[in-house]
Protein backbone atom coordinates (compact mmCIF):
# COMPACT_ATOMS: atom_id res chain seq x y z
CA UNK A 1 0.00 0.00 0.00
CA UNK A 2 2.97 2.62 -0.42
CA UNK A 3 2.02 5.30 -2.77
CA UNK A 4 3.66 5.42 -6.02
CA UNK A 5 6.35 7.88 -5.16
CA UNK A 6 7.43 8.63 -8.92
CA UNK A 7 4.06 9.93 -9.53
CA UNK A 8 3.50 11.01 -5.63
CA UNK A 9 -0.28 9.14 -6.69
CA UNK A 10 -2.27 7.90 -3.93
CA UNK A 11 -3.53 4.42 -3.63
CA UNK A 12 -6.87 3.42 -5.00
CA UNK A 13 -9.65 2.59 -2.88
CA UNK A 14 -12.92 0.99 -3.64
CA UNK A 15 -16.29 2.01 -2.20
CA UNK A 16 -18.91 0.17 -0.71
CA UNK A 17 -22.34 1.72 0.38
CA UNK A 18 -25.24 0.51 2.06
CA UNK A 19 -28.42 2.47 0.65
CA UNK A 20 -30.50 1.24 3.57
CA UNK A 21 -30.55 -0.44 6.96
CA UNK A 22 -30.63 -4.43 6.11
CA UNK A 23 -29.59 -4.24 2.71
CA UNK A 24 -26.00 -5.47 1.62
CA UNK A 25 -23.11 -2.74 0.87
CA UNK A 26 -23.04 -2.65 -2.56
CA UNK A 27 -19.66 -1.71 -4.86
CA UNK A 28 -20.29 1.84 -6.05
CA UNK A 29 -16.44 2.99 -7.36
CA UNK A 30 -13.35 3.80 -6.39
CA UNK A 31 -11.34 6.73 -5.67
CA UNK A 32 -7.70 7.92 -4.42
CA UNK A 33 -6.57 8.63 -0.56
CA UNK A 34 -3.74 8.64 1.27
CA UNK A 35 -4.96 6.01 3.66
CA UNK A 36 -8.32 4.16 4.85
CA UNK A 37 -9.58 7.01 7.19
CA UNK A 38 -8.96 9.89 4.45
CA UNK A 39 -11.05 7.33 1.95
CA UNK A 40 -14.24 7.02 4.00
CA UNK A 41 -14.03 10.64 4.19
CA UNK A 42 -13.59 11.34 -0.01
CA UNK A 43 -16.44 8.48 0.02
CA UNK A 44 -18.80 10.59 2.37
CA UNK A 45 -18.07 13.10 -0.30
CA UNK A 46 -17.53 11.70 -3.56
CA UNK A 47 -20.57 8.86 -3.10
CA UNK A 48 -23.18 9.82 -0.48
CA UNK A 49 -24.17 13.49 -1.51
CA UNK A 50 -27.70 12.29 -2.47
CA UNK A 51 -28.48 10.03 0.42
CA UNK A 52 -27.11 7.12 -1.19
CA UNK A 53 -26.11 5.46 2.19
CA UNK A 54 -25.93 5.02 5.55
CA UNK A 55 -22.82 3.21 5.93
CA UNK A 56 -19.73 2.98 3.90
CA UNK A 57 -16.93 0.49 3.50
CA UNK A 58 -13.65 1.53 2.03
CA UNK A 59 -11.13 -1.65 0.78
CA UNK A 60 -7.44 -0.88 -0.66
CA UNK A 61 -8.23 -1.86 -4.48
CA UNK A 62 -4.45 -4.34 -3.84
CA UNK A 63 -6.47 -6.05 -1.28
CA UNK A 64 -9.10 -7.72 -3.98
CA UNK A 65 -7.61 -10.51 -5.54
CA UNK A 66 -10.35 -11.00 -8.93
CA UNK A 67 -11.13 -13.75 -11.70
CA UNK A 68 -8.76 -13.60 -14.57
CA UNK A 69 -11.68 -12.88 -17.71
CA UNK A 70 -9.45 -14.79 -20.35
CA UNK A 71 -10.31 -17.98 -17.82
CA UNK A 72 -14.23 -17.02 -17.78
CA UNK A 73 -14.99 -19.87 -20.32
CA UNK A 74 -13.59 -22.72 -17.86
CA UNK A 75 -15.07 -20.89 -14.55
CA UNK A 76 -18.62 -19.81 -15.88
CA UNK A 77 -19.64 -21.60 -19.16
CA UNK A 78 -20.03 -24.81 -17.31
CA UNK A 79 -22.98 -23.96 -15.45
CA UNK A 80 -24.74 -22.76 -18.48
CA UNK A 81 -26.72 -26.33 -19.49
CA UNK A 82 -27.04 -26.75 -15.79
CA UNK A 83 -30.37 -25.45 -15.40
CA UNK A 84 -31.88 -27.68 -12.73
CA UNK A 85 -29.80 -25.74 -10.37
CA UNK A 86 -32.34 -23.04 -10.14
CA UNK A 87 -35.06 -23.91 -8.12
CA UNK A 88 -37.72 -22.80 -10.57
CA UNK A 89 -39.04 -26.59 -11.31
CA UNK A 90 -40.94 -25.76 -7.61
CA UNK A 91 -44.33 -25.35 -7.34
CA UNK A 92 -44.86 -22.28 -4.88
CA UNK A 93 -48.00 -22.04 -2.75
CA UNK A 94 -49.80 -18.89 -2.90
CA UNK A 95 -49.13 -18.46 0.52
CA UNK A 96 -45.66 -17.47 0.32
CA UNK A 97 -45.55 -14.35 -0.27
CA UNK A 98 -42.15 -13.54 -0.17
CA UNK A 99 -39.20 -16.20 -1.50
CA UNK B 1 -42.28 44.74 26.89
CA UNK B 2 -42.79 48.36 25.55
CA UNK B 3 -43.02 48.71 21.23
CA UNK B 4 -40.13 50.40 21.31
CA UNK B 5 -37.72 47.73 23.53
CA UNK B 6 -39.55 45.32 20.45
CA UNK B 7 -38.34 47.83 17.92
CA UNK B 8 -34.60 48.23 19.36
CA UNK B 9 -34.43 44.41 19.34
CA UNK B 10 -36.12 43.75 16.59
CA UNK B 11 -32.97 45.57 14.59
CA UNK B 12 -30.54 44.42 16.79
CA UNK B 13 -31.83 40.65 15.81
CA UNK B 14 -31.44 41.59 12.21
CA UNK B 15 -27.89 42.82 12.20
CA UNK B 16 -27.13 39.36 14.24
CA UNK B 17 -28.61 37.48 11.74
CA UNK B 18 -26.67 39.17 9.13
CA UNK B 19 -22.97 38.26 11.55
CA UNK B 20 -24.16 34.48 11.20
CA UNK B 21 -25.10 34.53 7.60
CA UNK B 22 -22.32 36.79 6.43
CA UNK B 23 -19.83 34.48 7.72
CA UNK B 24 -21.13 31.79 6.09
CA UNK B 25 -22.02 33.20 2.73
CA UNK B 26 -18.40 34.69 2.66
CA UNK B 27 -16.76 31.70 3.59
CA UNK B 28 -19.31 29.73 0.96
CA UNK B 29 -17.87 31.65 -1.52
CA UNK B 30 -13.85 31.53 -0.88
CA UNK B 31 -14.62 28.23 -0.87
CA UNK B 32 -15.80 27.95 -3.90
CA UNK B 33 -12.96 29.61 -6.04
CA UNK B 34 -11.47 26.04 -5.31
CA UNK B 35 -13.78 24.60 -7.11
CA UNK B 36 -11.73 23.19 -10.68
CA UNK B 37 -8.27 23.78 -8.56
CA UNK B 38 -8.29 21.87 -5.41
CA UNK B 39 -5.28 19.60 -5.70
CA UNK B 40 -7.54 16.22 -6.07
CA UNK B 41 -10.38 15.70 -7.42
CA UNK B 42 -11.53 14.37 -4.34
CA UNK B 43 -10.54 17.34 -2.18
CA UNK B 44 -12.22 19.22 -5.26
CA UNK B 45 -15.42 17.95 -4.27
CA UNK B 46 -14.86 17.67 -0.58
CA UNK B 47 -14.33 21.90 -0.58
CA UNK B 48 -17.19 22.24 -2.77
CA UNK B 49 -19.88 20.41 -0.23
CA UNK B 50 -18.39 22.59 2.50
CA UNK B 51 -18.99 25.74 0.07
CA UNK B 52 -22.65 24.08 -0.43
CA UNK B 53 -23.42 23.23 3.18
CA UNK B 54 -22.37 27.28 4.23
CA UNK B 55 -24.54 28.63 1.68
CA UNK B 56 -27.35 26.07 2.54
CA UNK B 57 -27.14 28.51 6.45
CA UNK B 58 -26.30 31.31 4.91
CA UNK B 59 -29.97 30.80 3.19
CA UNK B 60 -31.25 29.78 6.77
CA UNK B 61 -30.01 32.98 8.22
CA UNK B 62 -31.13 35.71 5.67
CA UNK B 63 -34.05 34.54 5.09
CA UNK B 64 -34.76 34.58 8.49
CA UNK B 65 -33.01 38.30 8.34
CA UNK B 66 -35.53 39.28 5.72
CA UNK B 67 -38.64 38.44 7.83
CA UNK B 68 -37.41 40.65 10.62
CA UNK B 69 -36.43 43.11 9.01
CA UNK B 70 -39.63 43.27 7.50
CA UNK B 71 -39.34 45.05 4.28
CA UNK B 72 -40.06 41.78 2.04
CA UNK B 73 -36.47 41.31 1.02
CA UNK B 74 -35.61 37.98 0.44
CA UNK B 75 -32.80 35.77 0.87
CA UNK B 76 -31.08 36.83 -2.95
CA UNK B 77 -31.57 40.67 -2.15
CA UNK B 78 -30.21 40.47 1.15
CA UNK B 79 -27.09 38.13 -0.14
CA UNK B 80 -25.99 39.77 -3.24
CA UNK B 81 -27.25 43.47 -3.45
CA UNK B 82 -25.82 45.09 -0.06
CA UNK B 83 -22.62 47.40 0.15
CA UNK B 84 -18.92 46.57 1.59
CA UNK B 85 -20.10 48.44 4.70
CA UNK B 86 -23.15 46.50 5.29
CA UNK B 87 -21.76 43.64 5.50
CA UNK B 88 -21.19 41.96 9.05
CA UNK B 89 -18.85 39.11 8.73
CA UNK B 90 -15.68 38.30 10.98
CA UNK B 91 -12.64 39.64 8.41
CA UNK B 92 -11.06 35.82 8.85
CA UNK B 93 -13.62 34.72 6.33
CA UNK B 94 -12.56 36.91 3.97
CA UNK B 95 -8.93 36.38 3.81
CA UNK B 96 -7.67 34.75 0.75
CA UNK B 97 -7.60 30.87 0.10
CA UNK B 98 -3.76 31.20 -0.08
CA UNK B 99 -2.45 27.61 -0.68
CA UNK B 100 -4.43 24.55 0.32
CA UNK B 101 -2.53 24.75 3.71
CA UNK B 102 -3.80 28.37 4.33
CA UNK B 103 -7.19 26.95 3.53
CA UNK B 104 -7.46 24.19 5.80
CA UNK B 105 -5.89 26.64 8.28
CA UNK B 106 -8.69 28.84 7.99
CA UNK B 107 -11.45 26.45 7.96
CA UNK B 108 -9.92 24.58 11.06
CA UNK B 109 -10.33 27.73 13.02
CA UNK B 110 -13.68 28.86 11.44
CA UNK B 111 -15.54 24.79 11.74
CA UNK B 112 -13.83 25.13 15.72
CA UNK B 113 -15.96 27.98 16.08
CA UNK B 114 -19.65 27.48 14.75
CA UNK B 115 -19.30 23.93 16.28
CA UNK B 116 -18.98 25.49 19.69
CA UNK B 117 -21.07 28.64 18.52
CA UNK B 118 -24.01 26.29 16.85
CA UNK B 119 -23.37 23.27 19.99
CA UNK B 120 -24.94 26.35 22.41
CA UNK B 121 -27.06 28.16 20.07
CA UNK B 122 -29.12 24.96 19.86
CA UNK B 123 -30.23 25.95 23.02
CA UNK B 124 -31.57 29.29 21.88
CA UNK B 125 -34.61 31.13 23.20
CA UNK B 126 -34.99 32.31 19.61
CA UNK B 127 -36.80 29.09 18.59
CA UNK B 128 -36.41 29.68 15.00
CA UNK B 129 -32.73 30.45 15.65
CA UNK B 130 -32.12 27.47 17.91
CA UNK B 131 -33.50 24.82 14.78
CA UNK B 132 -31.15 26.60 12.19
CA UNK B 133 -28.34 25.85 14.50
CA UNK B 134 -29.41 22.39 15.46
CA UNK B 135 -29.34 21.23 11.68
CA UNK B 136 -26.25 23.51 10.64
CA UNK B 137 -24.30 22.15 13.86
CA UNK B 138 -24.33 18.26 11.71
CA UNK B 139 -22.85 19.82 9.32
CA UNK B 140 -19.92 21.78 10.40
CA UNK B 141 -18.81 18.92 12.67
CA UNK B 142 -18.10 17.05 9.39
CA UNK B 143 -16.40 20.21 8.27
CA UNK B 144 -14.16 20.17 11.65
CA UNK B 145 -13.48 16.48 10.77
CA UNK B 146 -12.42 17.23 7.58
CA UNK B 147 -10.32 20.19 8.15
CA UNK B 148 -9.01 18.87 11.45
CA UNK B 149 -7.72 15.53 9.71
CA UNK B 150 -5.93 17.55 7.10
CA UNK B 151 -4.66 20.01 9.49
CA UNK B 152 -2.86 17.10 11.66
CA UNK B 153 -1.67 15.35 8.17
CA UNK B 154 -0.15 18.69 6.74
CA UNK B 155 1.22 19.76 10.18
CA UNK B 156 2.71 16.10 11.20
CA UNK B 157 3.66 15.61 7.34
CA UNK B 158 6.57 16.51 5.83
CA UNK B 159 9.17 19.75 6.12
CA UNK B 160 7.50 21.41 3.74
CA UNK B 161 3.54 21.27 4.29
CA UNK B 162 4.53 21.84 8.50
CA UNK B 163 6.15 25.02 7.32
CA UNK B 164 3.53 26.23 5.13
CA UNK B 165 0.49 25.36 7.41
CA UNK B 166 2.79 27.03 10.31
CA UNK B 167 3.07 30.12 8.39
CA UNK B 168 -0.51 30.16 7.29
CA UNK B 169 -1.17 29.71 10.96
CA UNK B 170 0.56 33.00 12.08
CA UNK B 171 -1.27 34.63 8.98
CA UNK B 172 -4.57 33.89 9.91
CA UNK B 173 -4.14 33.97 14.25
CA UNK B 174 -4.80 37.13 14.64
CA UNK B 175 -8.24 37.22 12.65
CA UNK B 176 -9.54 35.16 15.46
CA UNK B 177 -9.79 37.29 18.78
CA UNK B 178 -12.38 39.52 16.67
CA UNK B 179 -14.42 36.37 16.99
CA UNK B 180 -14.66 36.64 20.37
CA UNK B 181 -14.44 40.06 20.68
CA UNK B 182 -17.62 40.83 22.51
CA UNK B 183 -19.64 44.57 21.39
CA UNK B 184 -22.79 45.56 22.76
CA UNK B 185 -24.88 43.71 19.70
CA UNK B 186 -22.99 40.28 21.38
CA UNK B 187 -24.02 41.52 24.80
CA UNK B 188 -27.67 42.09 24.37
CA UNK B 189 -28.09 39.00 22.12
CA UNK B 190 -26.49 36.89 25.13
CA UNK B 191 -28.75 38.87 27.91
CA UNK B 192 -31.70 38.05 25.85
CA UNK B 193 -30.74 34.51 25.78
CA UNK B 194 -30.69 34.72 21.76
CA UNK B 195 -26.97 33.77 21.55
CA UNK B 196 -24.19 32.05 23.31
CA UNK B 197 -21.44 34.39 25.71
CA UNK B 198 -18.80 34.54 23.49
CA UNK B 199 -16.77 33.86 26.20
CA UNK B 200 -18.18 30.33 26.86
CA UNK B 201 -17.59 29.77 23.19
CA UNK B 202 -13.99 30.65 22.82
CA UNK B 203 -13.12 28.56 25.90
CA UNK B 204 -14.80 25.57 24.06
CA UNK B 205 -12.53 26.22 21.04
CA UNK B 206 -9.76 26.92 22.39
CA UNK B 207 -10.01 23.61 23.91
CA UNK B 208 -10.57 22.19 20.83
CA UNK B 209 -8.03 24.45 18.81
CA UNK B 210 -5.06 23.63 21.19
CA UNK B 211 -5.55 19.68 20.87
CA UNK B 212 -5.68 19.80 17.38
CA UNK B 213 -2.28 21.81 17.13
CA UNK B 214 -1.18 19.59 19.26
CA UNK B 215 -1.71 16.72 17.40
CA UNK B 216 -0.30 18.71 14.25
CA UNK B 217 2.89 19.77 15.77
CA UNK B 218 1.86 23.62 15.54
CA UNK B 219 1.97 26.01 18.11
CA UNK B 220 -0.31 28.47 18.95
CA UNK B 221 0.96 32.02 18.34
CA UNK B 222 0.08 35.31 20.45
CA UNK B 223 -3.15 36.77 20.12
CA UNK B 224 -2.48 40.63 19.00
CA UNK B 225 -4.50 43.79 19.12
CA UNK B 226 -6.47 44.47 15.81
CA UNK B 227 -7.79 47.30 13.65
CA UNK B 228 -10.27 46.00 11.83
CA UNK B 229 -14.31 45.48 12.85
CA UNK B 230 -15.67 43.21 10.04
CA UNK B 231 -18.30 42.65 12.73
CA UNK B 232 -19.23 46.01 12.52
CA UNK B 233 -18.89 46.49 8.40
CA UNK B 234 -14.86 47.78 8.66
CA UNK B 235 -13.18 45.29 6.73
CA UNK B 236 -9.94 44.16 5.18
CA UNK B 237 -9.27 45.35 1.74
CA UNK B 238 -9.88 41.52 0.27
CA UNK B 239 -14.25 41.54 0.72
CA UNK B 240 -14.71 44.27 -1.87
CA UNK B 241 -13.17 41.97 -4.85
CA UNK B 242 -14.58 39.17 -3.35
CA UNK B 243 -18.09 41.12 -3.28
CA UNK B 244 -17.48 42.44 -6.68
CA UNK B 245 -17.62 38.76 -8.33
CA UNK B 246 -20.19 37.39 -6.20
CA UNK B 247 -22.71 40.24 -6.74
CA UNK B 248 -22.11 40.62 -10.82
CA UNK B 249 -25.02 38.51 -11.83
CA UNK B 250 -27.30 40.19 -9.65
CA UNK B 251 -25.81 43.43 -10.32
CA UNK B 252 -25.90 42.96 -14.52
CA UNK B 253 -29.68 41.21 -14.71
CA UNK B 254 -31.02 42.47 -11.17
CA UNK B 255 -33.85 39.54 -10.30
CA UNK B 256 -32.26 37.40 -12.61
CA UNK B 257 -33.67 33.76 -11.59
CA UNK B 258 -32.70 30.67 -13.23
Amino acid sequence: MQPNEATRDWPLFEVFVRARGGLDHKHVGSLHAADAPMALLHARDLYTRRQEGVSIWVVPSQAITASDPTEADSLFEPARDKIYRHPTFYEIPDEVKTL
Amino acid sequence: MSAVLVEVDERALYRYLLRLGDLCLVLGQRLGEWVGHAPALEEDLGLANIALDLIGQARLFLTYAGEVDGHGRGEDEIAFLREQGEYFNAVLVEQPNGDFGQTIVRQVLIDAFQVELYTRMAASSDARLAAIAAKSLKEVRYHLRYSGSWLVRLGDGTEESHARVHAALDTLWPYTVELFAEDDLDRLMADRGVAPRLSEVRSGWMQRIDELLAEATLKRPADRPYSWHGKRGEHSEHLGYLLAEMQYLQRAFPGARW
